[in-house]
């Protein structure tokens, strides 16, 4: 648990530091994500404990965006005057984009084997 | 006998109180989520920021104040960004055989969100630097805002608009691509994950595995080509 813990904290100030020195147009964690997605290629298999850690902090990654989404709430009067062309674009371009990459992809991968759902209740 | 101001004097001043309130809020909203058999509006992220906005009104607190404690649960977004290795690795066979599919629509998806949200403001006369802030809105926040910034934009305005991107992807998304016949995991978790970042993903990963490795990594990806991408385009156009 402490180890894994280390482990993906290790790999997050790898990609911090990396993309500093670097300066890649990506963030920390996703280089960290790179890194440790690398090590476990390398390693072959998922670490038991690793696995569990991973598992439990994805099961809420939800939760995680609550304090960011209230800063939103606290920061609506930036939308200014603008707000109406803003909210349009956001939920327009929004739609937009979750069709076609969905569409494309779904005709694009048809042959690459199906892992089509079950059923609708997503 | 100690007033019931003095309480609220010192538990606000400590971590405790808006920690504790964060968790319990989402937790209503996942009990509301769970109890209305899944209904897409009462997403609980929304559900728990509507109810933490109301009582930080109600009690008169700043957010910098609710922040000192929500902090806790905002850090751990790092390290399940590095976890989400695990599922990617987990499911890597199938990213790697629809590796062309997969690019081409992040390609689609990417031009789709940087044009629809320029164009969309510029026909409703929002100002130059609203474009510029809207423009990377599908990114995940801290790249988001360094693009914005890069090109004179508003870095506050564009985190606003990213997470607001990320909760009606989170949202709309899954009805959406029901409505319109995407039954695919894979095209349905790359399609959350280029459209809103990592809201979209922990949406995908709700659902299933599959859909939560495409949508981790299409998020990254569409990063990435946000970052070539939008100053690229923005100087061609303006």
């Amino acid at each position: 648990m402490l180890s894994a813990l280390t482990l993906i904290l290790t790999c997050q100030l790898i990609g911090e530091l990396v993309t500093r020195f670097l300066g890649l147009p990506v963030p920390g964690p996703v280089a960290g994500m790179v890194i440790l997605f690398v090590l476990l290629a390398l390693k072959g298999s998922v670490p038991q404990h690793v696995g569990t850690v991973a598992d439990s902090l994805l099961r809420n990654l939800a939760l995680l965006f609550v304090p960011a989404g209230v800063g939103v709430m606290a920061h609506l009067g930036l939308l200014g005057q603008d707000w109406l062309p803003i909210s349009v674009a956001l939920v327009g371009s929004t739609l937009a984009t979750i069709a076609v990459t969905g569409l494309v992809m779904s005709r694009l991968a048809r042959n690459s084997g199906s892992d089509r759902t079950e059923a609708h209740h997503d | 006998m100690t007033d019931i101001a003095d309480v609220w004097v010192y538990l606000s001043a400590s971590p405790l109180l808006f920690l504790t309130l964060t968790l319990a809020a989402f937790q209503a909203g996942t009990w509301l989520y769970d109890k209305s058999g899944h209904k897409a509006f009462l997403n609980p992220v929304l559900t728990a920021v509507i109810l933490i906005v109301a009582l930080l009104s109600l009690s008169r607190t700043s957010y910098e104040t609710y922040f000192e404690g929500a902090q806790f649960v905002h850090f751990l977004l790092g390290p399940a960004t590095v976890a989400l290795a695990i599922p990617l690795y987990r499911q890597f066979d199938r990213v790697r055989r629809s590796a062309l599919a997969l690019m081409t629509s992040l390609l689609c998806g990417s031009l789709t969100a940087i044009g629809t949200a320029i164009a969309l403001g510029w026909l409703l006369g929002a100002s130059r630097e609203t474009l510029l802030s809207l423009a990377p809105k599908s990114v995940t926040a801290p790249v988001a805002m360094g693009i914005t910034e890069q090109l004179d934009g508003l870095p506050s305005l564009t985190a606003v608009l990213v997470i607001l991107t990320g909760i009606l992807g989170a949202v709309l998304g899954p009805p959406l691509l029901s409505l319109i016949g995407v039954t695919d995991w894979r095209a349905r978790g790359l399609a959350l994950g280029t459209a809103s970042h990592g809201i979209g993903t922990a949406r995908a990963l709700q659902s299933n595995e599959l859909a939560g490795a495409f949508s981790g990594l299409a998020m990254g990806l569409n990063a990435l080509a946000t970052a070539i991408l939008l100053p690229v385009l923005w100087r061609v156009f303006f």
